[in-house]
Parts: C-alpha cells; structure tokens; sequence
C-alpha cells in the first residue's frame, strides 16, 4: 500500500531525470525557473518605475522581458499542473493549507503575508544564488556543479532550522490528508 | 533537422516541455505545501526522493549524452558567497512561502490562492534583487568567485564514479527511507 506512495516519487523523478535528457539534446537549455522569473519580474516593474528604467537597468539588460523560451516554459509549467490537477480531479481552490491551519490557524491574512514575503526571500536568494530547485537543485547537480551541490546543500540546512522554528510543535494529524 | 533546435520552433517546445515539467510536479505531489514543509520537518521525504532520483537519473544520461557530443553542460558559476548566501535565503524563504518558484507556479494550477499571492511576492524580490545588481556584482558575486568548476575537476575523481557513487548513496537511503518507521511516513 504504502510501497506504492513511494513508488510514485522515484517514477516522477526518473521521468524528471529523462526529461532533462530531451531538454539538453533538443533544445540545448537546463530545466529552469527563476533566469526566466527575473524576466517576468521586469515586465511587472515596468508599471511601477517605467519602461526606460527597466531597459537600462544592468540586471534586465542581460535577461530582457520577453515571449522566449524560458518564459513560455513557465506557461507551461502552470498550464501542465492545471491540466493534471483537472484530469486527476485533485484542482481545487486552497487559500490556507492544512500544515499551516494546524500551526496559525486558519486566518487568511496571516498565511497571505508569510507567503509573500518568503516568494520574496525565495525569488532573491535564487537570483543572487543564480538559479533555484529546478535551476541549481536538480540540471545542476545532475551535471555534479559546485554551485549547485552547496545551493542544495545550504538550502536544505537553513530551511530545516527555519520549519524548526516555524513548526517546531505542529502536530502530526494532516498526514491522513495527503 | 539538426539538434539542437533553433528558431520558432523551440518556443512552441517550451510550452510543451514546460507543460510536461508542471504535470510531473503536480503528479509527484511536489506542487503541494503539506509535502513541501513536511519534508522540512523529516515527516515526508517525497521532494528528496523526487529530486534525488532526478538528479541520479538525470545525471548519467546527460554524462553519456555529453560523453557522445550530443549534449553540452551549461555550469553555474561558483561565486560560493552568492551562492551561500543565496541558498541560506531560499532556504528560510521555502518553508515561509512553502513552495520553490517551480513548484510554486505549478501549485497555483492547483488552485492555490496563497502560491499565487507568493508569485507577486517573488516578482516582488525578482524587482528588488535587479535595482540593487550593481552593488551586488561588485561587493557580493565578485567574492570568493571560482568560476564554472564541477566536482570531478575539483577533486580528482572522475565522473563515473561521482555519478557511481550517488546511484549508490540514493539506493542505500531509498531503501531505509521505505523500511523505517522513524518518520512516521
């Protein structure tokens, strides 16, 4: 029973694995996220301190906002999970998820605010770090990177003290929902 | 038609790769906050085995693909304070988000409201990190910077063996992570 649970995550992570072979021979670009985020996030700025501003800033000018392959491969990153949550009937709207509500409650605000701000740690440490899980974690490692062994490593370790301060008495009772 | 592909083509691929990545994320339950934290908290191991196994398999295909001059590595660089620095964010910043942007994108396909709130929050640090790059560059990414180096150069065990030794080191974990019962899976 349980066997087969376990069985899933070495499939879909060998499927992972064997789609980084296509990506590499067909395209000659790593599964990636957030190279192409920054350039989303350039789009989003431009409202907020001008097309010129953008254009001319030393970090945009390297990653310009624009329809390319990284940027459609994000659509495709939302478009993919929508569709298989749909035909897996699991699509369902969640403002709160259930670690959390068993943690804080289940006021929207507060998960809403921890939210945006760790998409903004999230968002900064992967750039400064130059790439992220997807980016550094699994295409650089798998090509054994320095970089991305000490990303792995270092995110794995500040991420486990951050739940045991954030989750350290949480209790166990939301296993029986996944 | 020669590989890799140029042109129009690719950007069609993108959406299709892309598309095929987000159901994988969604179908490994990686897209997922519960599974996401409680791997934080050691109380289910599904990401490191989606990753690890990814990383494993990803890893010798891409070796032998390279070893035939099908495939090209594309090595970040090791500016190891930026890197260090970086990865201690991401950190503290996935378990407050509960999501990395990968699986943070595919969850809002999920229907999940607060990962699309932490999507505005990462365009939010994407702005932040690309108005302070200058000083970046020259005070952070400059230290400690060593290039695109990989393992096997080093430390003077070759490829294979790295490789070899990791196939080994997921099957040994894999199968104590599948047997115990001390973690309550």
């Amino acid at each position: 029973m349980s066997n087969s649970r376990f069985m899933r995550s070495y499939i879909v992570g060998a499927a992972i694995g064997i789609l980084s072979w296509v990506v590499y021979v067909v395209v000659n670009a790593p599964i990636g996220i957030t190279t192409a985020l920054s350039e989303v996030a350039g789009a989003a700025a431009v409202p907020l301190i001008g097309t010129e501003a953008v254009a001319a800033n030393p970090y945009w000018a390297k990653t310009i906002p624009a329809w390319d392959y990284g940027t459609l491969f994000l659509v495709g990153t939302f478009v993919g999970a929508l569709l298989s949550s749909i035909s897996e009937k699991t699509f369902k709207w969640e403002f709160v998820p259930a670690t959390w509500k068993d943690r804080f409650g289940d006021k929207v605000a507060p998960r809403f605010f921890a939210a945006f701000i760790g998409g903004a740690f999230v968002m900064f440490g992967a750039r400064l770090a130059g790439g992220c899980t997807s980016g550094h974690g699994i295409s650089g490692s798998l090509q054994l990177a320095v970089s991305s062994w000490t990303f792995f490593l270092v995110m794995f370790v500040t991420g486990i003290l951050t739940a045991r301060i954030f989750y350290s008495t949480s209790s166990k009772s939301t296993k029986e929902d996944l | 038609m020669t590989l890799p592909i140029e042109g129009n083509l690719t950007l069609v691929l993108a959406v299709v790769f892309g598309s095929i990545f987000g159901m994988l994320l969604q179908r490994g339950r990686v897209a997922n906050y519960d599974v996401i934290i409680n791997q934080f908290c050691f109380r289910d191991f599904t990401v490191l085995r989606v990753m690890l196994t990814a990383i494993v398999v990803g890893g010798i295909g891409v070796y032998a693909l390279h070893q035939f001059g099908l495939a090209q590595y594309h090595i970040k660089p090791a500016n190891m304070l930026a890197v260090v620095s970086g990865a201690a964010l991401f950190g503290v910043g996935i378990v407050l988000y509960g999501y990395c942007p990968g699986t943070g994108i595919a969850a809002v396909g999920t229907g999940s409201i607060h990962a699309l709130v932490g999507f505005v929050g990462m365009l939010f640090g994407g702005i932040i990190y690309a108005l302070s790059f200058s000083w970046i560059e020259t005070n952070i990414l400059a230290i400690a910077s060593f290039g695109k180096i990989r393992l096997p150069a080093i430390t003077a065990i070759s490829d294979p063996y790295w490789l070899g030794a990791l196939l080994i080191l997921a099957v040994i974990l894999f199968r104590f992570l599948d047997r115990t019962k001390l973690f309550e899976e």
